[in-house]
């Protein structure tokens, strides 16, 4: 509430008009970028337990993830996909957050924790995009390969 | 719109008080407009909420003539609004579907088409101005070819009638359908024309009040045409804007709209093909004024992104055409689409936001 002015606090709350990205915005979105350029565990591992391909047919992302998990910790997990910055650098960064981890622990991940990771404000649209990853982790965990 | 909700707010050919009398007349006026500025007649004037919902409308009505086996023909460029519709009637009817093809220049391959509307053929249904590609195609040809076998021709101009002056009668087609939010109208009201012979020969689309004639328990008789097709409580406010809307563009005139949006097409052509990594997805010529792009390393929806938060809005995705799409081998493409309120200006803070959107993601 930066200003008293609750009908302003409500649009940009739902971004429905775009504002200039504060300082610390424009460092996510930086990281997002590097994500996007360079992502991490772009690849398919040699063996894996679990994989899964989820696609969102209104802007043809794409995102196929596979892990490895033995004693239902995800030893390893690496995906390939293509799509817009913001779907790709969410499958790049959630690799890097979901090794190591539980199961269990990876499927209380909320959309909330997506757009923290993420950093800049996401609309309603591009909430798809966002979190075509993480619905694929967990659809994924839902079935052996 | 205001004025009719206002002070005329009641519900069309029902009451015989004074303000039913109002709306009712209001109504039927603005379907006079809506002929006038398509060269057709009133009672070839049908409402609907939009051109998928007139396409819908023939869909449904004119299937039910289709036997199996017959052929339904439309093009590779078509709007989901356009093929949808057929899939599901080829589907129930066991109808089958043809695409007229495109050239590699973005045209309809008009020796293909001429080889695909044959005596099997029953209808023809293309779009007039691809939303994807800014092509113009030649639907008077394809009405020509279509009449030659006995088919009927549909025409999607939702892209169209906005910018260019329409003539049904010199189009020589059974139907047209288009849209009132395209043309500066409200959303959720459209229009299908028909040729008051062949509409008098279809079913009804919808039953209920206002379409029927004679009602017993047992069975009903049909309104004339157009209000056989208007069941239910019509959109009139939706219909008096629209008109209101036709009356604005025709004070401005349709052959300078399509002037200036020949003139921004050009030079918003001309200065993006300069831009490095650009695919301009649609024809040279014979265009009209959307412009789909790719940009390599870009994706669409990043773009346009990009772009809003310098308010400049364009269109990015798969813009309900997916498989012309898949067929060009592309997720999604970036779509600039210029009318009457843009300008020059416009067009040069598009190339400086592209410009900088390559700087971000260089």
């Amino acid at each position: 509430m930066k200003n008293g002015n609750l009908q302003e606090t409500l649009v940009e709350q739902n971004n429905l008009i775009s504002r200039p990205l504060t300082e610390e915005e424009e460092l996510y979105k930086e990281n997002i970028l590097d994500h996007y350029k360079h992502p991490r565990n772009a690849e398919i591992l040699p063996t894996y337990t679990h994989h899964h391909r989820e696609l969102n047919p209104l802007c043809g992302d794409e995102v196929e993830i596979f892990m490895n998990l033995v004693g239902g910790t995800i030893e390893s997990a690496s995906f390939q996909g293509k799509g817009c910055a913001i779907s790709q650098a969410a499958a790049s960064m959630l690799m890097e957050q979901i090794k190591g981890k539980k199961m269990q622990d990876i499927q209380k991940l909320a959309p909330w924790d997506i757009y923290n990771l993420l950093g800049i404000p996401i609309s309603h649209t591009r909430s798809k995009c966002a979190l075509l990853p993480l619905k694929t982790i967990q659809e994924g965990l839902k079935s052996w390969h | 719109m205001t004025k009719f909700y206002e002070e005329e707010n009641a519900n069309v050919h029902r009451g015989i008080y004074t303000l039913s009398e109002k709306a009712t007349m209001a109504y039927e006026a603005a379907r006079e407009t809506v002929a006038q500025f398509i060269g057709a007649a009133a009672e070839e004037i049908i409402f609907t909420k939009g051109t998928t919902e007139s396409i819908n409308l023939l869909a449904q009505s004119l299937g039910k003539t289709l036997q199996p086996g017959d052929e339904v023909v439309l093009s590779e460029m078509e709007h989901h609004a356009n093929l949808v519709p057929w899939q599901e009637l080829a589907k129930e009817k066991k109808a089958v579907l043809k695409f007229i093809p495109l050239t590699s220049d973005f045209q309809l391959d008009m020796e293909k088409a001429q080889q695909l509307i044959t005596r099997t053929t029953k209808i023809v249904s293309v779009v007039h101005m691809s939303n994807v590609l800014g092509t113009i195609n030649p639907v008077t040809e394809l009405a020509a070819l279509a009449h030659q076998v006995g088919a009927v021709c549909i025409v999607d101009a939702a892209q169209s009638v906005p910018h260019m002056p329409i003539n049904v009668r010199k189009l020589g087609c059974d139907f047209l359908a288009f849209s009132g939010h395209k043309m500066l109208g409200p959303m959720g009201i459209g229009v299908l024309y028909g040729t008051k012979k062949l509409l008098e020969t279809l079913s009804p689309f919808q039953y209920g009040g206002g379409m029927i004639q004679e009602v017993t328990y047992e069975k009903s008789t049909w309104n004339e045409v157009p209000w056989k097709f208007e069941a239910g409580t019509p959109h009139v406010a939706g219909a008096i804007g629209l008109a209101a809307a036709i009356d604005y563009l025709q004070g401005i005139g349709m052959d300078q709209i399509q002037e200036h949006d020949q003139e921004l097409t050009t030079y918003a052509l001309e200065h993006l093909s300069q831009l490095p990594g650009i695919t301009i997805i649609g024809p040279r010529t014979n265009r009209g004024a959307v412009i789909s792009f790719t940009l390599s390393g870009i994706h669409p929806h990043d773009l346009s992104e990009v772009l809003d938060r310098e308010r400049i809005a364009i269109r990015a995705g798969h813009h309900c055409a997916m498989p012309l799409h898949t067929k060009l081998g592309l997720v999604g493409t970036n779509r600039v689409s210029l009318y009457l309120y843009n300008t020059i200006e416009d067009i040069d803070r598009l190339i400086a936001g592209i410009r900088n959107a390559q700087r971000i993601f260089r």
